[in-house]
């Protein structure tokens, strides 16, 4: 193809071997330690303070590092992790339903459509009760039984329940548990914390990552920070579309910029679209609201069999209505997967049955449940979510179905990493959404969290270690360093170079534009013709970026259009390596489909012989190097994945 | 519908800042409030003046960064709901409509409606939490919590630290906070062993960060969009004074 090249394949040499359930304990057996004496010489600096981040900030800082921590919000509190929802997985077994860590390895991968490796879930699966151990013992109000033990609920892509939740608020219980962690070692003085600072650029020395150059939001002045190893858990990148479930500060300039300076992103095309948000309601429209998956355990998603009907939802009698997944995926129902959930949803709205406002949108009803559970148990499980839909669209659940369509929600793609989570930069490490590692090209609901937290508080702690106490002395250097002025001096030109355009459109109408032909071409159903259609497309925009934005004010402070404009102008450059990555990927698999690549049924087909790896692209300043790791399956092997 | 917006513009800590009036036009019920000051914003960028600043990420109620007084009220006049869930639909054509930030001693504001609220993080570092270093957990089920407690536990930990409380409050205390962290923590079984040393330490921490004292108002809980209730205070009152009363004690009184 004319858009990229193809480079020597990679291999993620960290890797161990042997036993499956052996690997994680021997690698960790294997890896060098520091000593505690020497542990606060050396600085860490952690970027994002979400699950990932601020567990891993206050873990290390435990183990006694100097850690800076960072984030752009006002407070570590708010990471975006905090809006999760529906639950975190554990392979418990509370239940005696058949659970084991075996079978949370085994659904995750074949979740994932088999393009996530074998290793790295298996040690998710098992640092997954340990997780749960720790979040009880921080005092997390997961929901309990009556006799005082924790409550499990099932959720898609799974047919154990092994879905630890806190009501409807489960990510805002676990990131509060890791925040306070956070905080306590703050008020320890073991934690430097800088809210309001974004990343600007990675500062790299002799090929190791030591340092970031950071803006204070506040005065907007430029500071170059050195460490000894840098940690990036800056989450996903879903705002490339403009709309999604994400908070609107959420941005991939850490990521971007680390690419840039030789990290190589894996797997940008896998996208996770949510099955079960509620539909745009007008050109005003800023973001998109998630209704929790958890809503699919009682909720029945239909629409009406005729296309057009334009009748009240109660007014369609039983035999009238399509309980679409129930009728295609009888063993699976309601509960499939995310990917195959809003494919569907999208099938029936292209026939035109959708309902509500432009047919964007399926029926997902409580009635059922409520008559045989009692509004009083629905209350109590989804209250708070029941209230949000209210309050969003005026109608309540209660009396009507919820009108639900998808939105982009999750990247399943990120930096590529290692099975130590350090990307091809030596000292560089990635956790959480922001790297690829273990979702392969789908995830499973109540797994972000699973992941968040297994790489915070129990992966990265070692590694970071063995590198710390492998890589030699480590010189001192300090902001002067030659890379360390370049990095910074490349920051202040660009900041001027989006201040001085002065031009006659503002970020958020690019930003807008570009998450239109995104969401056309590179979201729910991709295909050659569109994907080249809007690589066409965006770079076109991104030179009219350059040339008409228009930022006001100064960066001498608080400028929010200064730092849109900025994360705008990274996703410009991601959104066209995503469409490159979808283009090339000649197969669909997970939350990558291809209009040309289905069974006769419409089904996602893979094509294993050709796509089995990771697709990890190196930055050039041209055209992108595609570097492939093969993908090898000794436990569960290949099949198309079936939830009929 | 067309409205009139006065909102409260200040460049930086040292200007003394004013209210401006904005007109607004074609502005849909469907609208969020923030959607509305984005529509603002835009107009306001393409005349050339600079936009409004204000506070927001989630957009969905939950992660706390929202703080808008809105005609008085902290999150305006929908019960229970952030600025952000706020709608349009509960505004009528030609309401004039006053936006401030919060105003309190220990939240500054640092520019237009942005306020600085790390004070809340103070007090949470002081003690909000229970010491469990990573690693040193015990297997979840070993110790069973009642599910009344748990539940209750959970209705304080809702919390979203957007500092509502403190904005409504005449004193400008940060009681409400503070006691809905004390109060989760107490219920647990876990929280026990440091359940003194934590009422004290983020009491103190709240008096340093320069909030006001509590004198049993109840605007905090009533303008709280989480419901976080008023006799959380109580409770924190009464571990207080159990605190005091232990400080110069002995081990196990």
């Amino acid at each position: 193809m004319d858009l990229y090249t193809d480079g020597d394949p990679i291999a993620d040499t960290r890797a161990p071997d042997g036993p499956i359930e052996t690997r994680w304990e021997r690698h960790r057996f294997e890896m060098k330690l520091v000593n505690p004496a020497n542990r606060r010489k050396l600085t860490v600096i952690v970027v994002g303070t979400g699950l990932a981040g601020g567990s891993a900030a206050a873990t290390l800082a435990e183990q006694g590092y100097q850690v800076k921590s960072y984030c752009y919000q006002d407070s570590p509190r708010r990471a975006h992790s905090i809006a999760a929802q529906g639950g975190i997985n554990a392979a418990k077994n509370y239940r005696n339903d058949g659970d084991s860590v075996h079978r949370l390895f085994y659904d995750t991968v074949k979740g994932g459509d088999f393009r996530s490796r074998e290793s790295n879930v298996h040690r998710l699966a098992e640092v997954s009760v340990n997780i749960i151990d720790q979040c009880v013992a921080q005092g997390v109000p997961f929901a309990r039984e009556y006799g005082g033990l924790l409550d499990t609920r099932s959720f898609g892509g799974a047919q154990v329940q092994r879905t630890f939740y806190a009501r409807g608020q489960t990510g805002q219980q676990l990131l509060l548990g890791a925040y306070q962690a956070l905080e306590r070692q703050i008020g320890l003085g073991n934690v430097e914390m800088n809210a309001r600072h974004e990343m600007l650029e990675l500062v790299v020395v002799d090929g190791r990552a030591r340092g970031i150059v950071v803006r204070d939001l506040v005065t907007g002045e430029i500071s170059t920070e050195m460490a000894d190893a840098v940690v990036l858990a800056s989450g996903g990148y879903g705002n490339v579309f403009y709309l999604s479930t994400n908070a609107k500060g959420c941005n991939v300039t850490a990521s971007w910029r680390a690419h840039r300076k030789g990290a190589y992103f894996a797997n940008p095309c896998y996208t996770q679209i949510h099955p079960t948000c509620i539909p745009v309601s007008g050109d005003h429209q800023s973001k998109l609201t998630l209704m929790s998956e958890s809503l699919r355990n009682d909720g029945r998603v239909w629409v009406p069999k005729a296309k057009g009907d334009q009748r009240s939802p109660r007014d369609i009698p039983e035999d009238e209505r399509d309980y679409y997944l129930e009728r295609i995926y009888p063993s699976f129902g309601n509960l499939v997967p995310r990917d195959i959930a809003s494919r569907a949803a999208k099938n029936v709205c292209d026939e035109g049955r959708g309902v509500g406002p432009g047919g964007l949108g399926v029926y997902l009803d409580f009635a059922d449940a409520i008559n045989r559970l009692g509004r009083k148990a629905i209350e109590a499980k989804y209250g708070n979510l029941f209230e949000m839909y209210e309050r969003i669209t005026g109608e309540d659940p209660y009396e009507v179905p919820m009108r639900i369509y998808p939105a982009v929600h999750y990247t399943m793609g990120g930096l590529w990493v290692d099975y130590d989570l350090q990307s091809t930069i030596p000292g560089l490490f990635v956790i959480g959404e922001a790297n690829f590692s273990d979702h392969g090209a789908n995830r499973l609901g109540a797994s972000a969290l699973m992941q968040g937290l297994a790489d915070g508080y129990f992966v990265l702690p070692n590694t970071v270690a063995n590198y710390l106490a492998g890589a030699g002395a480590f010189e001192k250097i300090d902001a002067s360093h030659p890379e360390a002025v370049a990095a910074r001096t490349a920051v202040e030109q660009r900041i001027q170079q989006l201040l001085a355009i002065n031009g006659d459109r503002t970020v958020d109408s690019f930003h807008r534009e570009l998450g239109q032909i995104m969401w056309e071409h590179c979201g729910m159903e991709r295909s050659e013709a569109g994907l080249r259609k809007a690589i066409d497309e965006i770079r076109t925009l991104r030179d009219e970026f350059w040339q008409r934005v228009r930022v006001l004010g100064d960066g001498e402070g608080l400028n929010q259009s200064l730092e849109k404009a900025g994360r705008v102008a990274d996703f410009f450059e991601l959104a066209e390596l995503m469409c490159i990555d979808a283009l090339h990927r000649e197969e669909s698999c997970g939350g990558h489909f291809r209009a040309e690549h289905q069974t006769p049924d419409g089904e996602a087909q893979r094509d294993d012989d050709r796509f089995a790896y990771v697709a990890a692209w190196e930055y050039t300043g041209d055209q992108p190097v595609l570097h492939k790791e093969d993908l090898t399956f000794e436990y569960v092997h290949p099949t198309q994945r079936s939830y009929k | 519908m067309n409205l009139t917006l006065r909102i409260w513009r200040q460049r930086g800590p040292q200007d003394k800042g004013r209210m401006v009036t904005y007109p607004i036009q074609d502005v849909s019920p469907d609208m969020s409030f923030l959607e509305m000051l984005d529509v603002l914003n835009e107009r306001l960028i393409l005349s050339g003046e600079e936009p409004v600043a204000f506070d927001h990420d989630c957009r969905e109620g939950i992660c706390g960064m929202c703080s808008l007084m809105i005609n008085g009220e902290a999150h305006g006049p929908q019960r229970g709901t952030t600025a952000c869930q706020l709608h349009m639909r509960q505004f009528s054509d030609g309401d004039t409509i006053d936006i401030e930030p919060w105003r309190a001693r220990a939240f500054p504001v640092v520019k237009d409606l942005v306020v600085n609220r790390n004070a809340f993080d103070k007090i949470i570092a002081a003690g909000g939490y229970i010491t469990a270093p990573t690693g040193s957990a015990p297997e979840a089920h070993s110790v069973p919590v009642a599910k009344n407690n748990a539940d209750a536990a959970f209705e304080s930990a809702a919390c979203i630290g957007c500092g509502a409380c403190v904005a409504a409050c005449p004193n400008g205390s940060g009681m409400l906070f503070t006691a809905a962290k004390i109060t989760q923590l107490s219920l647990l079984p876990q929280g026990q062993p440091e359940r003194y040393t934590r009422v004290i330490g983020m009491v103190d921490a709240h008096d340093e960060a320069g909030f006001g004292g509590c004198t049993n108002i109840g605007e905090c809980a009533a303008a709280c969009p989480k419901g976080i209730p008023l006799n959380t205070i109580g409770r924190l009152n009464r571990d207080y004074l159990k605190a005091t009363a232990k400080r110069a004690g002995t081990p196990g009184s």
